[in-house]
């Protein structure tokens, strides 16, 4: 039951990716690129609790390693995401122009 | 369910709806930077609730790793160049892969003999398929950086028995993985599954040419979320399910994006490496008509309407803030001025955009390939920066051609096309180009930079 369950989140969470990812437009593509890099990040949640359990020493060390390599992900990824975001800009805004 | 367990999964949720709230608002560049904000704020609601497990104990480690990833990240996002961003996008999807992977040895290695004799076989399986996905993104994402960073050759890399080896990966995977699955209390399967996965990422991006890029970039993305939904799937973790597969869409619709863009399949892009040359079916005549920079002002300066189309050479130029100034001097002459990017411009989905956006262009004036080209005749002078083979008329022209049928900008409509170029050499593809040829071409040779700089200068003195 369980397993049924889960694929059913898998189905839908698919679904739901594909119908919003649809409607981002070509110019915002490369931040949703690196936006999308700050999101599967999210392997951190996973990653705590092995790097915290008082689970062997490998699992420990593993646990630590994941950690730092999702929080790369998160703190670089949606740091750049901001900065290029903060970049796009409308026409005629006062100040703008150099 | 215990009480805390319960706030824990209700925050999930709360979290999954703030991530799709911020997607849902990345569909528009004024709405865009507030939906980073609000994916960002589940991301740090996730990750707080679940520092509330009871399972975490120690939190020494968890903060040593993040203080040394976070310090990384946050180095590696605030100097990066914009002309770099292939590089650093290619390094994400790397770490994130490699990420899934190293949660999906540290979940092997926590489980005791028990666990390893009476779990089910699914979470075996999902854990074979984190690791091989999440090897396969993070040696596949090196191969891909340093192709983009310049620090491996960026042609594809083929040599006689690449076919075989691949074949032979694959069926080792399978064998590996039946055995894994079978008998997961042996470590040694996993380990193979490990050293395969990863070098099979190897091979697979090694034999495909900097060109198609954009597609590999892409492709890897969608595996990097792919990894982290199976990580998730092998330790029961709902919220990395919904997040892992809304990356692992994202990238797989840019993906079929770049490959509709060049009119290829992706099968045909993966195995571009192994494909026999073509050889040019029909030879191009004619001359190529030079125009001095100077010249060229003075065309600029009587054209109505100007439309720039702007290419991976660009970038390589840094030309983009000499192109906006450019743009300012046009229009303040009472030309107006737009720009067409095509989809697989650049070596990353919307990287021109970007670039264009660092320069303070705004973004209305960006048009996509199909906005352009209906009305491509009423532009006096179309400006290529560094672009070839999105503006190839042999697309359209010559059968014989490796880019027939890929969908282009169609410049030599235009009445005047004008080409800033390094050399009259063939493009990145290594293909002809008959838009160089055409009577109402004019090539402006040189470094990109150089070339508008010195129309500025000629501006300027009017």
């Amino acid at each position: 039951m369980e397993i049924i369950y889960l694929l059913f989140i898998v189905l839908l969470a698919a679904y739901l990716g594909f119908e919003l990812i649809r409607k981002v437009p070509a110019t915002l593509h490369t931040p949703l690129m690196s936006g999308s890099n700050a999101i599967s990040g999210i392997t951190l949640v996973g990653a705590l609790a092995a790097a915290g359990g008082d689970d062997n020493l490998l699992t420990t060390i593993l646990g630590t390693a994941a950690v730092a390599l999702a929080s790369i992900n998160v703190v670089g990824g949606y740091w750049v995401t901001d900065r290029m975001l903060g970049m796009f800009k409308k026409k005629d805004k006062p100040g703008v122009r150099k | 369910m215990n009480t805390i367990e319960t706030i824990i999964n209700l925050s999930y949720v709360v979290a999954a709806a703030l991530f799709i709230i911020g997607l849902k608002l990345l569909s528009h560049p004024d709405t865009a930077r507030k939906g980073n904000f609000v994916s960002a704020l589940g991301m740090l609601l996730a990750v707080l609730v679940t520092l509330l497990d009871q399972q975490i104990i120690s939190y020494h480690y968890i903060a040593l790793g993040f203080v040394i990833g976070g310090a990384f990240g946050a180095w590696k996002a605030r100097t990066i160049q914009m002309t770099a961003m292939p590089e650093m996008v290619s390094l994400l999807n790397g770490f994130g892969g490699l990420a899934s992977l190293v949660l999906g040895w540290a979940t092997f290695a926590g489980m005791d003999l028990l666990t390893l004799q009476t779990e089910s076989t699914f979470v075996f399986v999902t854990l074979f398929i984190t690791v091989l996905v999440g090897g396969v993104t993070f040696s596949g994402s090196v191969v891909a950086w340093g192709k983009l960073s310049g620090k491996l050759k960026s042609k594809a890399l083929v040599f006689t028995g690449l076919r075989e080896l691949s074949i032979l990966h694959l069926v080792a995977i399978a064998v590996v993985g039946y055995f894994f699955v079978t008998a997961p209390a042996a470590p040694v399967w996993f380990y193979l599954a490990i050293v395969l996965a990863l070098s099979l990422g190897l091979w697979a991006t090694i034999s495909i040419g900097g060109a198609d890029m954009p597609v590999v970039i892409a492709l890897l993305n969608s595996y990097s979320g792919m990894a982290a939904a199976t990580a998730g799937l092998a330790t029961g973790n709902t919220i990395l399910i919904v997040t892992g597969l809304l990356v692992g869409a994202s990238g797989l619709i840019l993906t079929s994006i770049m490959c509709k863009a060049m009119n290829r399949s992706l099968v045909n892009v993966l195995l571009s490496g192994f494909a026999k040359p073509v050889e040019a079916g029909e030879k191009i005549e004619g001359e190529i008509k030079v125009l001095a920079a100077q010249d060229a002002f003075y065309v600029l300066e009587a054209a109505q309407s100007v439309l720039v189309v702007p290419g991976y050479g660009m970038a390589v130029a840094q030309a983009q803030h000499a192109v906006r100034e450019l743009q300012s001097l046009m229009e303040a002459n009472g030309s107006t001025v737009d720009y067409a990017i095509h989809a697989v411009a650049g070596r990353m989905p919307g990287h021109m955009n970007v670039l264009l956006a660092e320069a303070d262009v705004p973004y209305e004036q960006l048009y996509e390939m199909e906005d352009v080209n209906p009305r491509m005749e009423n532009y006096d002078v179309v400006i290529v920066i560094g672009a070839n083979d999105v503006v190839n008329p042999a697309a359209k022209e010559m059968k014989g051609s490796p880019i027939y049928g890929m969908p282009v900008i169609e410049a030599y409509r235009a009445k005047t096309v004008f080409v800033l170029k390094r050399s009259a050499d063939a493009g990145f593809a290594g293909v002809d180009n008959p838009l160089f040829f055409k009577d109402n071409t004019r090539m402006v040779l040189g470094d990109a930079k150089d070339t508008i700089n010195s129309i500025i200068r000629e501006f300027a003195e009017v």
